[in-house]
């Protein structure tokens, strides 16, 4: 599904990564390791197309994925470092936005993913008074509510409990057997059993 | 993931553009009235420096009558100018930013939502307070709708074009001033159209030929800056 011909991207005069070639078939959970700053982040961003300052290709279902951006965006659902929450925002109302561009959820489907996310009762609440680990389960609720082959995280795992970790593996690996693909960096040692690790050191 | 049968509902592609276009408008109205300041300030801002002018030029209402249009719309710019700078910072902060660009509509659309969130929360109240303080400048009421209308021609078209510069300045660090330098310089027709209009109907020359060159710049702005708003954003986002 996903290809990576020969990637290549520095930054600030140092070489990142050079001539990755992967492919990700559906079904596929891939740790992106390393050690910090070795290039992670920004081969997510990459493949995302946030990132434009690479050379190589990125292919989607065997198509230059540039060749048609509207439905590849369609198909990624990207969670990034800083995870797109409005602070002034309740949960509820980041994630109608953040999802309802793409499926127009009503309301009941909302509560329903932040409540199995542990959010009953904060529902309502502007995310700057929950805690870093609650703000966190509120992002990720969006997987709940995804539709998309691909799933791109960038440090998911960020400020979890152990219960939501688990949660999140779970969710990762129900995601991979209905055939969707999954990229995740983490430094968390992930219990997935056909877990496929790329190492960027 | 009983309850949430995903494969059920493989509408992927289903919402339309208005439908996002409305949802981000909604989204940053709300935005605007939690964070109160961000309107509220560039708005008293414009009250206060107009009633300055009374004070520390002339009182004599002749020789303000004169200096309103332009006192007017200097500090409308300058206003907007103060408003700005809110635009894309916290979404680009929060990593909403990143969200939008990875949207599957056109962004053209959705910063053009943001543009009109904007203009609904820092222009328009800055129109409507407008022929109040026209008046308190002795500025003749027969002309106030002249006026109103080259505001209402304006000011879009100053957050349609600062917002292409706040979406280029929006990854800097520390902006201070550039942002001015690059607003300040695009804006300089619209504030020469606007002043000459207002001032054309002070004198009782015909204002037609004013207003339609605003109308047009505001048509070309909207037709192009939130274009160059979205290439900026991806420029800053990378």
């Amino acid at each position: 599904m996903l290809e990576l011909k020969k990637l290549s991207c520095e930054r600030n005069d140092r070489v990142l990564f050079e001539n990755l070639s992967l492919l990700v078939e559906s079904g596929d959970v891939v740790q992106i390791s390393g050690s910090n700053g070795s290039g992670k982040t920004s081969l997510l961003r990459v493949i995302c197309g946030l990132n434009d300052y690479f050379t190589g290709g990125v292919f989607w279902k065997g198509e230059m994925r540039d060749s048609d951006v509207e439905a590849f965006r369609n198909d990624l659902l990207f969670l990034g470092h800083r995870v797109g929450l409005s602070k002034l925002l309740s949960p509820i109302e980041n994630l109608k936005w953040s999802t309802g561009r793409k499926i127009d959820w009503s309301e009941k489907d909302l509560l329903q993913a932040l409540s199995r996310n542990g959010l009953q009762g904060f529902e309502y609440q502007p995310c700057f008074l929950l805690s870093a680990g609650q703000q966190q389960r509120a992002a990720l609720s969006k997987l709940y509510l995804s539709n998309e082959p691909m799933w791109i995280l960038d440090e998911p795992f960020n400020a979890l409990d152990s219960e939501a970790i688990g949660m999140l593996e779970n969710l990762i690996m129900q995601h991979a057997r209905r055939g969707g693909i999954v990229l995740v960096t983490t430094h968390h040692k992930l219990k997935i059993p056909s877990l496929r690790t790329v190492d960027l050191s | 993931m009983s309850a949430l049968d995903l494969d059920r509902r493989n509408l992927a592609g289903a919402v339309s553009i208005t439908r996002a276009f409305r949802i981000t408008l909604e989204r940053d109205l709300m935005l605007a009235f939690r964070r109160k300041g961000d309107f509220v300030n560039p708005f008293v801002f414009f009250v206060i420096v107009v009633s300055l002018f009374p004070l520390a030029v002339s009182p004599e209402s002749v020789f303000l009558s004169r200096i309103a249009p332009g006192v007017i719309w200097i500090t409308a710019l300058l206003a907007a100018m103060l408003s700005l700078d809110s635009m894309y910072r916290a979404d680009f902060e929060d990593g909403s930013l990143e969200t939008l660009l990875l949207s599957p509509h056109p962004l053209y659309f959705l910063v053009l939502a943001k543009n009109c969130a904007h203009w609904l929360v820092s222009g328009l109240p800055v129109v409507l307070i407008s022929p109040f303080l026209a008046i308190m400048l002795s500025y003749p009421s027969d002309q106030l709708i002249i006026l109103l209308i080259s505001l209402l021609l304006g000011t879009p078209f100053l957050t349609l074009v600062g917002s292409i510069a706040v979406a280029l300045t929006v990854g800097l660090g520390s902006r201070g001033l550039i942002l001015a330098v690059i607003v300040l310089p695009m804006c300089v027709p619209i504030l020469v159209f606007g002043t000459l209009a207002v001032n054309a109907g002070l004198t009782g020359l015909p204002v037609e030929g004013y207003l339609a060159l605003m109308g047009a710049m505001l048509v070309a702005a909207f037709s192009l800056a939130p274009l160059a708003s979205a290439a900026a954003l991806r420029i800053s986002v990378a």
